[in-house]
């Protein structure tokens, strides 16, 4: 039992980072219908940033926990402005060709920021410096830590405040407006280049914070750790519905609590057959299978073809 | 063999709460061209889509030429012989005008991958049928002149006629044409007459979906008015057009 | 006029057949490494013309595609290695390999087939990482795949008592290993090209583009769209099942890094650099792609020296750095690909001309 609880937390931790890094892609997808594959390697830049500034500002004498705050700021801001530079230079371009050229184009920035990950911060493991005191709780025989207790109050505030955002200002009207239908958006005065730009930009924020919590949690980054960690984030967005932001929210905790109780489980229900280095297949294999059964995502809205 | 080519039974449809189709009951004969008209949003085009297994209706059924069609495959409906075309367009742009009838040939030939790749006797021998068909379907609908051209840069009555030409490819015993006359002049709605005259005489009954009223009152022999989703009346053009209720209809009085 | 350099006249074909036949004599020339990439040249022009029957004709977006390479070449290597002591013949392992790669394609494509363009692509990556992943695995508590380390001593090619593997005497010539499997390659590769074009222009091919460009009116028309589309999908599986196996063979070892996701984007970007649909396109896109990066390694230290007087980055970051860019400025100034259809080129300098003429009147007026 007391497994089944650890994993519990374990899964809600990971899912957290998950849903800050699925909140993007759905806001981009929801807006303008694009994969953006890069946006994985925005949160590993996210976590190289606030490395190099946090490791510098420590290093000069400021403290560790002020340090890491620079870190987390200078991470936001570098994310921000390569979400919008992504969007402006990469994107927008290509609004109105076939659908597979902005993908095709997507991959090609994901291994471009990748390789230039590569040649800034080097091929090796970095260690992301502790910022938090390595304190740990006990409760029913499941252990946890501080870290943990924070990425997921943070991820809870930062969603909080996108919501605050998308249902309660002006430009998150303009985004659900878009969203619906930007030509009609745009004909009612809003400015549908700006709105994507700042899903972008809001999107690539929360991949910062996400960036950083991943560091801290697993206190190491390397500059393919985007890759995967977006693509289970895109598999969270499907499953809680693309496009939906309560969605992308629940799917990700959902994915990262299977995850954690698949990799727990799996050597029990397979009699040993299959261990827990199996645990990056789950993601793809409930992708699969909820695809299969409900192909708008748990919480989506059935989207029918109209003749 | 019965008289009746197609027969709704009590078909009905809903999104959400809005009824499209309430209990929509009707008959079309072998050989007649049979009108569907009534205000937009009346379910015409809905009750068109639940017919051709495009939309699965929520209630009751069709059978067409004696079996019962079934639900939710398009593709079987082509089989069985029902063709049609689109309210807006829909062509294969990229493709050639001739090439778009060549696909409605699909549906009446057979060939598989292995032929293609062993270009077999039998296939090459289908390849020119299916050409030659399609050739020959062109000139019918008088396009033959645009066999080469891509579909999205035919003319806006010319791609009109091109889906009539590809729906006619798969030799289908009923027609259904939804709104063919929209956004013609009267010189193309009178060629248009004519075409569809022409195919009835060919002995293919046609289903037509249309606003133009002159139109249909003038071409069909039998009429059926829908209005809120449900069947007002069903008879000859010359009882419809006098009937009390379908002025009300139209004239939403 | 006729074009007497047409590949389809006498002249054109003769011509053709010379070049090919003395092709990797030329390049051994500079040394056999040059033959090996060549050969890998062709090996992912049938792999990319595989593929082009899935994205190109059918227009069913496949990130996962290396999945039945690795399906076919596991095949080969379990079956024709001393892993389990098994040594088939390539007449029994081939079609196994491409049977096998096209059951993989039938059960990934009958449940998702039907999902929109982008999700089929996320499941196909996702089916392509559950792959790879169980490859690095089965190698306990039973021993499959042999793990990470992956399998060696595979069989080379050998049809009757004729090795594809060491240097043998052809009429007198010296040919080596690589330059036997550069003329098996030659004939798969005109094999799949002519399979390509005799499918593009059947009743199949017609109904495959008809799905591409509006899936509703193909439906209206009669086509059974699942079908057609799981057709496509599991011959594109086969033909990767197929090269995959040679590959093996080729290779004489395998281990799951060769078919990492980056390998399915490698494939995918030849058919679209190249010019989805259209097979010259995906042909150059294919030779492009493996010998750009290759040029690429031999050439970055050097102009580095010579420029800096130290090599400031490793020439394998840079490689990808310029297959990444490759990618986004293609999309973005030839997104039909470098050698597109001549139907869609046409339209091309049509609208150019259009834009021409109105941009012309504007200024008179």
């Amino acid at each position: 039992m007391d497994i089944f609880l650890q994993q519990i937390i374990n899964g809600l931790v990971q899912g957290s980072i998950y849903a800050l890094v699925a909140l993007g892609y759905t806001m981009v997808y929801g807006i303008m219908g694009l994969i953006n594959f890069a946006h994985g390697e925005v949160v590993m830049i996210g976590t190289l940033v606030s490395i190099t500034v946090t490791s510098t500002l420590a290093a000069a004498g400021v403290p560790l926990g002020l340090a890491g705050l620079g870190g987390l700021i200078a991470a936001m801001l570098v994310c921000m402005a390569l979400g919008w530079s992504l969007e402006r230079i990469a994107y927008r371009p290509l609004r109105g060709s076939p659908r597979l050229t902005p993908l095709i184009t997507a991959i090609g920035m994901s291994i471009v920021l990748q390789n230039l990950a590569m040649i800034i911060w080097g091929r090796n493991y970095l260690t992301f410096p502790p910022l938090l005191p390595k304190v740990n709780f006990e409760f029913a025989g499941a252990h946890f830590t501080l870290v943990q207790v924070a990425i997921v109050l943070l991820s809870a505030a930062m969603m909080g405040g996108l919501v605050f955002l998308v249902y309660r200002t002006k430009l998150g009207m303009a985004m659900r407006a878009t969203a619906q239908n930007p030509a009609v958006a745009s004909l009612l005065g809003v400015n549908t280049n700006r709105v994507i730009a700042a899903a972008f930009v809001v999107g690539s924020a929360l991949a910062a914070v996400a960036g950083v919590m991943v560091g801290s949690y697993y206190e190491i980054a390397h500059y393919q750790m985007g890759f995967m960690l977006g693509l289970k984030a895109f598999t969270a967005a499907v499953l809680g519905g693309i496009g939906n932001l309560a969605g992308a929210m629940a799917g990700g905790v959902l994915l990262g609590i299977i995850e954690a109780l698949g990799a727990g489980y799996i050597g029990d229900f397979t009699g040993g057959f299959l261990g827990s280095h199996y645990q990056d297949i789950f993601a793809f294999v409930v992708l699969i299978i909820v695809l299969m059964f409900k192909p708008s995502g748990l919480f989506g809205e059935k989207t029918g073809d109209r003749a | 063999m019965s008289d009746v080519l197609l027969a709704a039974n009590a078909v009905a449809k809903h999104f959400g709460g809005v009824k499209a189709l309430r209990d929509v009951s009707l008959s079309i004969r072998r050989g007649e061209i049979y009108g569907l008209i009534g205000p937009n949003g009346a379910g015409k085009t809905t009750f068109f889509n639940c017919m051709t297994g495009l939309y699965i209706p929520d209630g009751g059924g069709f059978v067409f030429d004696g079996q019962p069609l079934k639900a939710d495959a398009p593709h079987q409906a082509a089989e069985r012989g029902i063709a049609r075309t689109f309210q807006n367009i829909r062509l294969f742009g990229n493709m050639t005008a001739l090439e778009n009838v060549m696909v409605g040939r699909h549906v009446r030939t057979a060939a598989g991958v292995v032929g293609a790749m062993l270009q077999s006797k039998a296939t090459r021998a289908e390849e020119a049928a299916i050409r030659q068909k399609a050739m020959e379907l062109l000139h019918y609908v008088r396009i033959e002149d645009r066999a080469d051209d891509l579909a999205k840069n035919l003319s806006y009555g010319d791609q009109r006629r091109l889906e009539i030409a590809r729906a006619l490819a798969t030799e289908p015993k009923l027609l259904c044409l939804d709104e063919p006359a929209a956004g013609m002049n009267a010189t193309e709605t009178g060629e248009l007459r004519a075409l569809i005259e022409g195919i009835r005489q060919d002995g293919t009954t046609v289903l037509l979906i249309e606003h133009d009223v002159k139109l249909v009152m003038g071409l069909c022999d039998r009429v059926a008015v829908l209005d809120y989703g449900a069947l007002v009346i069903e008879d000859v053009p010359a009882v419809v057009q006098k009937d009390q209720r379908v002025i009300e209809a139209y004239l939403g009085a | 006029m006729k074009n007497w350099l047409s590949p389809r006249s006498t002249a054109g074909i003769a011509l053709i057949t010379i070049a090919l036949v003395a092709l990797p004599f030329v390049v051994g020339m500079g040394g056999q490494a040059w033959v090996r990439i060549l050969n890998f040249a062709i090996l992912y022009v049938f792999l990319a013309l595989g593929l082009n029957i899935v994205v190109g004709f059918a227009g069913l977006l496949d990130l996962g595609y290396i999945a039945f390479y690795a399906v076919g070449a596991y095949t080969w290597a379990l079956l024709a290695s001393p892993h389990f002591g098994l040594h088939f013949p390539i007449w029994a392992i081939l079609p196994i390999g491409a049977l096998m790669a096209c059951v993989f394609g039938v059960l990934l494509g009958s449940p998702t087939l039907k999902l929109r363009g982008d999700y089929l692509a996320i499941v196909t990556l996702g089916f392509g990482e559950i792959v790879r992943i169980f490859l690095n695995n089965l190698n306990s508590p039973v021993n499959i795949t042999n793990g990470p380390q992956g399998i060696t001593l595979i069989d080379p090619v050998t049809i009757g008592s004729f090795k594809f593997a060491g240097t043998s005497q052809i009429f007198g010539f010296a040919v080596s290993g690589p330059q036997k499997y550069y003329f098996l390659l030659v004939a798969l590769a005109i094999l799949v090209i002519i399979i390509n074009l005799r499918l593009q222009h059947s009743r199949i091919g017609r109904a495959w583009q008809a799905i591409r460009e509006d899936e509703i009116a193909a439906k209206a028309v009669g086509i059974n769209t699942r079908n057609i589309k799981l057709l496509a999908f599991a011959m594109g599986a086969s033909f990767g099942g197929i090269a995959g196996g040679i590959f093996s063979a080729m290779q004489g070892f395998v281990s799951p890094e060769s078919f990492s996701l980056i390998e399915s984007i490698m494939v995918l970007a030849m058919v679209v650099l190249g010019g989805m649909g259209h097979i010259p396109g995906v042909i150059l896109g294919a030779v492009l792609l493996t010998f750009l990066p290759e040029v690429l390694r031999y050439a970055v230290v050097p102009v580095q020296m010579s420029l800096f007087g130290k090599v400031l980055v490793d020439p394998e970051s840079l490689r990808m750095l310029v297959f990444g860019l490759a990618l986004v400025l293609v999309m973005r100034f030839k997104p039909a690909g470098l050698w597109p259809a001549p139907e869609r080129s046409r339209e091309q300098t049509q609208k150019a001309c259009v834009a021409v003429t109105q941009t012309t009147a504007e200024a008179v007026k």
